[in-house]
């Protein structure tokens, strides 16, 4: 979680990752942050953000998607 | 022949009262409410005596807006639109330049309008004046008296120094663009848009105004949804979208997270898109996920009204390639000046410099910016004849088409040699640990930066470049980000990454830019 919020930070120094629950639908994440933010996990967690896990309901606030993080790991 | 920019919406109210205009999925208005809403908004102007004045528009990005810029029009005025996304000290140097006379605003901007000074501007809400009883003998007069070259807005781009520069566009130049654009990406009646850019961007022109000459639908597209690709999608199959004109790095996006996997646009047939270069790798991705659909790439800036050249891709382009600017719309020439101010010799470089109707009026308030890029034509000394000077490097290749090699202010003297930085740029997009990347010279410490990101590592990226570059070329400093900062028009910001590098300050990689 620490690793994410990390990652996080270092695309908003400005945002409070640890509280804010509307990373998505409050606009805090723009189309290019999205690309960074897959492409770090990517790197980080050796995990694959597929398409069709970018909704908001996985996005939306830290928290979630350390979970989404934590499924795909299970199921590798 | 149309001379004012509203001859298209009371032609189409005629023809296609009920039938939806604008739409953001959820607001919805047709031609009909555009056309007596915009009649309410121009009555009140007339009421209040505002005539031939620059007004601001300060709404949410909705149907609303767009009749209001219509509005402002039929009263005599120009719009000029500002938004909440923008930072506020660039909304008050706005407002500073234009000290207009009337704030349009909605239920929710308007609370913020106390944080900046107004120059004595009265606000208004949107609500309550387009409700204003329709005037029709006053709206008759400000239009017999409107002449073509009267402005209709001002938009904003962003100035080297920081100072944004106002560019003021008339009814002619955007008819003529919009005629031509038609044209050459084939809009009609059916053709229903998906909008991506901000209302404060001419780059919405092609968008506004050919729904109105045809009776199409524009969707004005959440901005949320730039950051979810597949319910992206999922709205453009929704609502049956057939037609987008995006900034490139809205289109990578789509492509770059896979979701092509997941589902594919079923309507999509002509896509245009343009203000940065577009990757190989994504665009390939797109082509085969839409092997029927048409990709048009465009080129043009905001000072010659919308865009000005387009390239209709007809042949396969490999990695290192790059796509055409290709050749101007109907109407405008393309002159390529060199360093002594005569034309370029056929195949030779020159500085992309744009003849035509298309010019716009110039900055607005601002005559000092304007003479620098406005400018007499070099190659007639007869009689007056602006060009404007787009500081864009570029060349004719062998098929006639126009080609982009940088811009003017990337072109370096380095260890002795004429460097390009756009192509040290394009040799390092070819590799394929690089998402995008950025040179710029240090001019302070004549250094070579390139500024990327992507999984490479910089150790890997320099043994791989030295196969690539001559040595001169190569650069002395590289810089990984997590992201690369953007302009709020979708270029990336060159002035950010240079200002990263003046003073004491360390930029090291992990540092947000």
């Amino acid at each position: 979680m620490e690793e994410l919020l990390r990652i996080l930070e270092d695309m908003h120094p400005e945002v409070d990752f640890a509280e804010e629950t509307e990373l998505i639908d409050g606009g805090i994440l723009d189309s290019l942050d999205i690309v960074t933010l897959i492409t770090e996990i990517n790197d980080c967690f050796d995990v694959s953000i597929g398409a069709g896990d970018i909704i908001p309901e996985n996005f939306n606030s830290a928290e979630a998607l350390y979970a989404l993080i934590q499924r795909l790991m299970d199921e590798e | 022949m149309h001379r004012n920019i509203l001859d298209y919406l009371n032609n189409i109210v005629k023809r296609k009262p009920d039938k939806t205009a604008f739409s953001d999925g959820v607001n919805s208005l047709s031609f009909l409410q555009v056309y007596e809403q915009s009649r309410g908004v121009g009555s009140c102007l007339a009421k209040k005596g505002i005539y031939r004045k620059p007004v601001v528009v300060f709404m949410q990005k909705s149907p609303r807006e767009v009749a209001a810029f219509f509005g402002v029009v039929a009263g005599g005025g120009f719009y000029v639109p500002i938004d909440e996304e923008m930072p506020a000290g660039r909304i008050q140097l706005i407002l500073d330049n234009v000290r207009s006379p009337l704030i349009i605003c909605d239920a929710d901007t308007l609370g913020k309008t106390q944080e900046f000074e107004l120059h004595g501007g009265e606000t208004v809400l949107y609500e309550d004046i387009c409700r204003c009883e329709a005037d029709d003998a006053a709206l008759a007069a400000i239009y017999d008296k409107a002449i073509d070259t009267d402005p209709i807005y001002i938009v904003f781009t962003s100035g080297s120094t920081g100072i944004p520069k106002g560019v003021a566009a008339c009814h002619r130049s955007v008819i003529d663009y919009i005629e031509q654009l038609s044209e050459v990406l084939g809009f009609s009646e059916d053709t229903v848009f998906g909008n991506q850019s901000p209302l404060y961007f001419d780059a919405c022109l092609k968008e506004l105004y050919p729904t109105l000459k045809f009776g199409a639908t524009t969707y004005l597209i959440p901005r949320k949804l730039f950051s979810l690709p597949v319910k992206l999608v999922e709205y453009l199959n929704e609502h049956k979208i057939n037609t987008i004109c995006w900034v490139v790095s809205a289109l990578t996006m789509v492509s770059a997270l896979g979701t092509f996997s997941v589902l594919k646009p079923k309507h999509l047939h002509t896509i245009a898109f343009g203000s940065e270069v577009f990757p190989i790798r994504q665009f390939k991705i797109w082509r085969e996920a839409l092997p029927k659909a048409s990709f048009t790439n465009l080129y043009g800036p905001t000072e010659t009204t919308g865009m000005c050249c387009y390239y209709r891709v007809t042949r396969d382009f490999e990695e290192g390639d790059s796509i055409p600017i290709g050749r101007p719309f109907d109407n405008r020439e393309i002159l390529l000046i060199d360093e002594d101010g005569k034309q370029a010799a056929p195949g030779e470089e020159g500085e992309i410099c744009i003849r035509g109707t298309a010019l716009t009026l110039g900055y607005y308030n601002d005559p000092e910016r304007t003479a620098a890029v406005f400018v007499q034509n070099p190659l007639n000394s007869a009689y007056p004849e602006f060009i404007y000077k787009t500081g864009d490097i570029g060349r004719f290749n062998a098929e006639g088409e126009l080609v982009f090699i940088s811009r003017k202010d990337y072109q370096i003297k380095h260890m002795g040699h004429r460097v390009e930085l756009g192509e040290i740029e394009a040799n390092v997009a070819m590799l394929s640990g690089i998402d995008i990347c950025a040179c710029v010279y240090d001019d302070d410490r004549k250094k070579i930066v390139l500024f990327y990101a992507g999984a490479s590592d910089e150790k890997e990226l320099t043994a791989e470049l030295k196969n690539r570059l001559p040595r001169y070329m190569l650069p002395t400093k590289l810089v990984k980000l997590n992201a690369m900062p953007f302009t709020p028009n979708g270029k990336i910001d060159r002035v950010k990454l240079k200002k990263s590098l003046s003073g004491n300050r360390q930029v090291s990689g992990r540092e947000k830019l």
